[in-house]
């Protein structure tokens, strides 16, 4: 006989579920439609990063970080990149700076745009979804032409950018920006003052400023509790203590909040991108008026033993070549040989620069940075992003830990979930931006 | 070169009253748990094998001001559990220290029944041990997991470990 | 892989309903999108309006496996993750298809470690495999038209 006391029931939801977040499992105790109880279980898509980073060089663990917060790939590469640079103690010229500035950006202004559509698609609104993804479809093929793939783009280096900037770029991002903010501008028309958007995001998901940040949360979560805590701001790492930029915050901590939050951000950080473009130092300059010629012509005409002619070439490097040729190089690497590949124009033309190229790509060679121990942390689009290396000495990491700034919200499911309703958890559980990748590492 | 303290003030605090020494940082303001972790060195011969490290933060909620930070270090083994859990003085602490416990083994002695956070409980070792190999499987499904081939799924599989 | 095989030397009604049926099937995909990991972002990109995939035909999600016909697996699958999928595997109604997208599905990406399965072919049984760390939108397309030719040639069992 049925026990008919019983008056909550389990429902699991998850791992596989609609959502287009990611890999979760709440084990919900309902009674009715109430939430009672939450248990989250995550680790569906744990896969080594931390591990493998021990088992990488220095620069061979850039496309690791790729793959953790994907939505906002150049952050956490750029998070990475700065946090070697503290423990090898290099300083990356200022246009490497500016350009990972300007990556870092276009990254934040896709989480954004990727969070809010997928919400919006949750809640109904699949018009949204396909508006906000157009936008985000501009965007990646401007990440596309700058660093040679649109998710998965492995840009920065130890020292520096991987490639400068192409030569249309502003131009191109000006054209881009405008779609955008028009997307956006759409979407805001769509849902801000939506009555059926409002009553679903209105009031769910709250959480006090205090319990966010006895829970370690930061970001546009903290945010909009009313805490304007912001990692350029409070630390201004690369460029950012010279560019002019708000900080939204919000005020009663549910996902309407969150959601006004994203979308001030996605403002704020186009903004940026256009400062960063008009204060970025000048761009590749010779010194004298040399014959451009591609890297691989250059190194024919020295195979031919044409010697005489290779100093007056200068090279053209494809984007999905790794080095520089010398007038690039100068404004977006430091230029230490311990680090930094050699300009093509040294590698196909000179035994030392090709000796150099080998020494800092063969295994177990390559960047060496002395033992210690270090933490650095950008501002991702979940909040802050940290790095913990430790180095002992040898071509790669000892260890990596990255701390998701995601898990914290995640963690706190149960204060944000229990006594709400079932059609309470979609819109918050979008509005975390909980992304697996990150997450579970 | 950018703000250096991200990193804040290093200290060392003995992993057995670490408890006392966390309330003690709790009270002198530092409200926010930023990270916790834990590093292996195996083969550096340290006197206690592993690291923990909390990491904290004091911040303003007003202001959004980062008023300072501190990294606090405890030297301590793998057995016996000597770190007592910090999650009452931060909630944030619960899943960061199943963490711990998932990779590396570190238990905490007021949390007997700890669960892992990224692996499946019938996962044996700790994964980011040094001493785990990196390519070392244990799958729950599939060739090498002691399942029969074609064997139905929505039996419940307990696997027999036939690991690499 | 369907189940149907051809037992009887088709005759001239039995391919044309082949053909038929082939047709039918192969431009009204219902897919089930088990999304995990950094593809998903593409998969996005390829079911939104710039590569569209409505246009194949292929548009609609179904988001319960006994609804649909293709698996589409997304994204690096763990072992943790693996009965979960498996499950859904079973759980789809014949005639079904299964579609490997990204190269963490097809064979491990470059994962080679304690908790990702190295294929999945190792545990359900591909159709089709699309490479790629995400592949471009139009390698997925690409590889849906591939996808669609080989159901096109799926034979029926006719008794």
């Amino acid at each position: 006989m049925a026990d008919r006391s019983q008056k909550t029931y389990m429902l699991n939801m998850g791992p596989q579920h609609p959502s287009m977040h990611g890999v979760v499992r709440l084990v919900l105790e309902l009674e009715g439609e109430k939430v009672v109880d939450v248990d989250t279980e995550i680790g569906y898509l744990h896969r080594a990063f931390e591990k493998h980073a021990e088992n990488e060089t220095w620069n061979n663990v850039v496309p690791w970080t790729d793959r953790l917060n994907y939505v906002s790939p150049l952050i956490n590469n750029v998070g990475y990149a700065m946090a070697v640079e503290r423990l090898a103690n290099i300083e990356v010229p200022e246009r490497g700076q500016y350009i990972r500035v300007i990556a870092s950006e276009i990254s934040r202004v896709t989480d954004h745009l990727t969070c809010v559509g997928a919400t919006a698609m949750e809640l109904g609104a699949l018009t949204v979804f396909l508006y906000l993804i157009k936008g985000r479809e501009h965007l990646y093929q401007l990440v596309d032409n700058l660093t040679g793939a649109r998710v998965t783009t492995s840009f920065t280096r130890v020292g520096g950018v991987k490639g400068d900037l192409p030569p249309d770029f502003a131009e191109k991002f000006r054209a881009i920006a405008k779609e955008v903010r028009l997307c956006v501008m759409e979407s805001d028309k769509l849902l801000t003052r939506n009555r059926i958007f409002m009553d679903r995001m209105e009031g769910t998901g709250r959480m006090s400023q205090a319990d966010a940040i006895a829970f370690g949360v930061t970001g546009p979560f903290l945010r909009s509790t009313g805490v304007a805590y912001d990692v350029r701001r409070s630390h201004p790492y690369a460029v950012y203590g010279k560019l002019d930029f708000e900080v939204p915050i919000g005020s009663t901590g549910d996902n309407y909040d969150r959601y006004l939050c994203r979308l001030a951000e996605i403002e704020q950080s186009l903004r940026l991108i256009e400062q960063c473009l008009q204060q970025i130092p000048e761009g590749p300059h010779s010194l004298e008026p040399k014959e451009i010629k591609h890297a691989f012509e250059i190194q024919d005409a020295g195979k031919h033993g044409d010697t005489a002619l290779l100093a007056k070439y200068a090279a053209k490097v494809d984007q999905t070549l790794e080095g520089m040729s010398i007038a690039e190089q100068s404004g977006t690497r430091v230029l230490d040989r311990k680090i930094t590949l050699p300009s093509k124009e040294s590698t196909y033309t000179n035994i030392e620069g090709l000796m150099n190229h080998f020494e800092l790509v063969m295994w177990s060679w390559g960047v060496k940075i002395p033992p210690s121990e270090t933490y650095f942390a950008v501002e991702g689009g979940n909040g802050e992003l940290g790095f913990h290396l430790v180095s002992d000495g040898g071509d790669g990491p000892y260890r990596v830990r990255c701390r998701p700034p995601c898990l914290f919200p995640v963690a706190a499911m149960k204060k944000l979930l229990i006594g709400g309703m079932i059609a309470d958890i979609i819109p918050t559980f979008g509005s975390i931006n909980m992304i697996a990748g990150e997450l579970d590492r | 070169m950018s703000n250096t303290n991200l990193r804040g003030e290093v200290r060392g605090i003995p992993a057995e009253s670490n408890h006392e020494e966390l309330s003690k940082l709790r009270a002198e303001g530092y409200n926010m748990l930023v990270d916790l972790t834990c590093v292996d060195y195996l083969t550096h011969g340290k006197p206690r094998r592993f690291d923990v490290i909390y990491r904290l933060m004091r911040l303003d909620a007003s202001t959004g001001q980062d008023l300072g930070r501190v990294e606090v270090h405890c030297a301590v083994d793998a057995e016996p559990p000597v770190l007592r859990s910090a999650k009452d003085i931060w909630p944030a602490a619960d899943w960061l220290e199943r963490e711990v416990w998932d990779m590396f083994g570190v238990k905490f002695a007021d949390r007997p029944g700890i669960k892992r956070l990224l692996m499946y409980e019938e996962f044996a070792g700790h994964a980011l041990r040094k001493d785990y190999p990196l390519t070392k499987r244990q799958p729950l499904i599939g060739p090498k997991s002691g399942e029969k081939a074609g064997s139905p799924s929505f039996n419940i599989l307990k696997p027999t470990v036939t690991g690499e | 892989m369907p189940l149907e095989t051809e037992t009887a030397p088709a005759g001239v009604m039995t391919t044309q309903l082949d053909a038929a049926l082939g047709w039918a099937r192969k431009y009204s995909i219902f897919q089930y999108p088990f999304v995990t990991a950094c593809c998903g972002m593409e998969f996005m990109s390829v079911a939104a309006s710039h590569y569209d995939l409505d246009r194949f035909g292929a548009g609609f999600p179904r988001f319960s496996p006994r609804q649909a016909d293709v698996l589409l697996v997304v994204g690096t699958v763990s072992h943790k993750i693996a009965p979960v999928l498996r499950r859904i595997y079973d759980q789809m109604a014949e005639p079904k298809w299964v579609v490997a997208f990204g190269v963490c599905t097809c064979t491990g990406g470059f994962y080679n470690d304690y908790s990702t399965v190295q294929g999945i072919d190792t545990i359900i049984p591909v159709d089709l495999y699309i490479p790629g760390c995400p592949p471009r939108p139009e390698t997925v397309i690409q590889g849906l038209t591939l996808l669609q030719e080989k159901i096109q040639k799926t034979r029926g069992q006719f008794r």
